[in-house]
């Protein structure tokens, strides 16, 4: 086999991959810009299901929903998880692996199983699904994603960096937050965008636990399971995906200037 | 060891019996020492002798597992580090990067408070803290000092290793602490680098008076600098001096091998002022000793002299090398190869006396003629101890729980290489070339020591196995050692070290 049938061989797969995850979504976004009733007929150009979008009392309340949970979940994981980040990287040996596989769990284990474990849990807590319910159990799914962007910052330290703080006269928690945190912020953004994020598209365990609240994705499904494929859901499944894209595109893009100025520094 | 507890105001820091251990690991052992005001004091010693654990002792960052530490005669032992007027300049600098030079070296400034002069109604000092002005003024004197005076406004990361150095020099400094703690502030440096910064700490300590006590690994950068040397290896104090004493007079082999080049020699002191070596009878200026007693003598290199016909040992040339100002040339004599530094050089062959100055022989008492260890009786002829089994030659009967005391020669111990080859395992700690052997010190898992004569080499850090015949293992009875006789096969087992000889 000649080396640009080979070339060609690799590209063909590669193409195929990326055409079967996303021109499912593509297809979706392209149609979301068409007013038609059935997905698949193209009326021509209109923003029409937008507005009808974003004019809808339920989808608007949708969409700050999950921006307040978002927002408030990730800022407690960023807190619960830089704290647990530290701790568990000053654990001695054994110790440290346990405190890792048992933060994990919740990122390894099936979202359904998980979803259930909460419900059950609030249930025998007697705590009323709803808005608390929500932050808690996304607060606990994100986590040890947080603890994973912040551990990397840790290891990087100068391990003498926090004694130096308490030899010029800092108190251990003045130098944990003069000297400490400041080398952190990078992974606790990184942290937090993360959280965010996964915040924003989950399904499966809001949906065990929400209550009333509903968020998009909640309110994607409910809308289709009620009223079946209603053409506005194009928009808000497109309005979802770009959302959590942007929010991912931004989180690379500041980790690589991160590590350019990291290459710089160090070069 | 050469421990000293002096009664005198002057001393800073006192250190009275203070031991740490970690997890069953003794890293410093029973250590006492004095730090008079004002002087230039360096921790010298190999890597895991203690020093570094020491020093953080003193900055806060451990507690002892027993003893004291005397600050200004307070006693600061359970003091954390942020309320003792003591700085320390780290290994890699620990600056912190997220602030400029200026920000850095103001750090502990701003946190410091300092009395008005004013009392409240409580008749208790009242305490400021400095102005702006105050900081600024300070920080501009001390970045001059370290001669950094444009480099304020500059990051952390674009300084080269020696300008950080600096940075970390002024930030602990400008505080003004009692003391300066400094971990091997120049190891990240290259040598030319340390070299220079060598000198300016040594300026800067005489400038500004603070008390510096300075770890090291480096002989000469201690003999450099200091005023005075503590030499470590084991968690405990070797030696307690001036650089010169140190060098001059090495109180055993440790610190005479540790302390430049030198040759090290076992020898017997026939009578004051003469010690016979090399099956040959030398004047030294050495008394004190046992007649007879088996002593460690030290000869520096430069202190032996080369004759192609008179001297007191014959000897032949096996190496020559050119070292900028004199020649560093090996001959070998009476069975043991000297390291022989001269301005004039010897051919490789030639055959050439060797004679000695009374003053260039140091004589040392010898650390240990033999190994010995508690052990207890487990079944007939076995005994255990340092955490292994080993079979003895019997003769006196003795009952199973017996606690007694087990003895065997450096000589008579046998090193293994696989560890499964012998009763237990233990590591390579240190080793000594001493002319025809080598004295190696191995450490077993439960922190016990056994020396060992070997024509061997073997490397610090090699896992080994430990072996012992039967009948070398000398076993006698715990409550009256004196009076019970060896058991052993081999009774003057205790004379080993002659057959090493």
């Amino acid at each position: 086999m000649s080396k640009n049938v080979r070339t060609g061989l690799i590209w063909a797969f590669v193409g195929v991959m990326l055409a079967v995850m996303y021109v499912p979504i593509l297809i979706l976004i392209i149609y979301s810009f068409t007013g038609a009733k059935a997905l698949g007929v193209w009326s021509g150009f209109s923003l029409e299901l937008y507005a009808d979008l974003f004019t809808n009392e339920s989808v608007l309340n949708a969409f700050k929903n999950s921006f307040i949970l978002a927002f408030v979940s990730a800022a407690l994981a960023t807190v619960l998880g830089t704290t647990a980040a530290v701790g568990i990287y000053h654990m001695r040996r054994w110790k440290k692996n346990a405190a890792n596989f048992v933060a994990n769990i919740t990122m390894e284990n099936a979202e359904i199983v998980t979803g259930v474990t909460f419900m059950m849990f609030f249930l025998a807590m007697r705590l009323p699904y709803g808005w608390t319910t929500l932050i808690i159990a996304h607060t606990m799914i994100t986590v040890p994603y947080v603890i994973l962007s912040v551990t990397p910052r840790l290891s990087q330290l100068n391990p003498n960096l926090y004694e130096a703080g308490l030899d010029l006269g800092a108190s251990p928690m003045r130098s944990m937050f003069t000297v400490v945190v400041p080398q952190l912020i990078p992974g606790m953004i990184s942290g937090f965008v993360m959280a965010f994020a996964l915040s924003l598209d989950d399904f499966i365990v809001s949906k065990f636990v929400n209550g009333s609240v509903e968020t998009i994705p909640v309110y994607l499904y409910n809308a289709l399971a009620k009223r079946g494929a209603d053409p506005t859901l194009r928009a808000l499944s497109s309005v979802l995906f770009v959302a959590v894209l942007a929010v991912l595109i931004a989180l690379n893009v500041v980790s690589v200037r991160h590590k350019k100025k990291v290459a710089k520094i160090s070069g | 060891m050469a421990t000293t507890t002096r009664e005198k105001f002057d001393n800073i820091i006192e250190i009275k019996n203070v031991t740490k251990v970690f997890d069953g690991i003794t890293a410093v052992d029973n250590v006492n020492l004095a730090v008079r005001r004002g002087e230039f004091v360096t921790l010298l010693g190999p890597s895991g002798c203690g020093k570094t654990t020491l020093l953080r002792m003193i900055a806060g960052f451990e507690l002892p597992t027993s003893g004291t530490i005397l600050l200004e005669k307070q006693d600061v032992t359970t003091v954390p580090p942020h309320l003792r007027p003591i700085n320390t300049v780290f290994q890699k600098y620990a600056l912190f990067p997220h602030l400029n030079v200026f920000k850095n070296i103001a750090f502990g400034l701003k946190l410091k408070r300092v009395p008005t002069g004013e009392f409240d109604k409580k008749n208790r000092p009242v305490y400021r803290k400095f102005t702006k002005d105050e900081i600024a003024e300070k920080v501009e004197r001390v970045l001059k000092l370290v001669n950094l005076e444009a480099y304020g406004y500059r990051g952390i990361t674009g300084l080269s290793g020696g300008q950080q150095q600096r940075v970390a020099i002024a930030r602990a400094i400008v505080c003004e602490p009692k003391v300066l703690l400094l971990d091997e502030p120049l190891g990240a440096l290259d040598l030319k680098m340390r070299k220079e910064m060598q000198l300016e700490l040594a300026a800067m300590h005489k400038d500004i008076g603070i008390t510096f006590i300075y770890v090291t690994h480096d002989q000469e950068e201690a003999l450099t600098m200091s005023d005075k040397v503590v030499v470590m290896t084991d968690g405990a104090v070797q030696q307690y001096g001036t650089p010169k004493k140190i060098y001059d007079e090495p109180a055993n082999a440790f610190v005479a091998d540790f302390i430049g080049e030198s040759n090290i020699l076992s020898g017997v002191m026939k009578k004051d002022f003469l010690v016979e070596f090399c099956d040959t009878q030398f004047k030294c200026s050495d008394k004190g000793f046992g007649k007879d007693e088996r002593v460690d003598l030290v000869v520096r290199p430069e202190d032996i002299a080369v004759d192609p016909k008179k001297g007191a040992l014959k000897g032949e040339v096996v190496s020559t090398v050119f070292k900028g100002t004199y020649y560093e040339m090996e001959i070998m004599a009476a069975g043991y190869q000297f390291t022989v530094q001269n301005t004039v050089e010897r051919a490789v062959g030639e055959t050439v006396w060797l004679s000695i100055e009374p003053d260039g022989i140091h004589i040392m008492k010898k650390l240990k003629t033999v190994n010995e260890y508690d052990g207890e009786i487990t079944a007939e002829n076995t005994v255990k101890f340092c955490g292994g089994e080993f079979e003895f030659a019997g003769g006196e009967a003795f009952e199973r729980g017996d606690e007694v005391r087990v003895s065997v020669p450096f000589d008579k111990i046998d090193l293994t290489d696989d560890e499964a080859d012998g009763v237990i395992g233990a590591n390579v700690t240190q080793t000594l070339y001493k002319g025809s052997y080598y004295q190696v010190q191995v450490y077993t898992d439960d922190d016990n020591d056994f020396l060992i004569d070997t024509v061997d080499e073997w490397d610090i850090g090699d896992r080994v196995g430990i072996k012992i015949d039967p009948r070398d293992l000398t076993v006698t009875r715990k409550e009256k050692e004196q009076e019970t006789e060896p058991t052993s096969a081999s009774a003057e087992a205790e004379e080993g070290d002659e057959n090493a000889q």
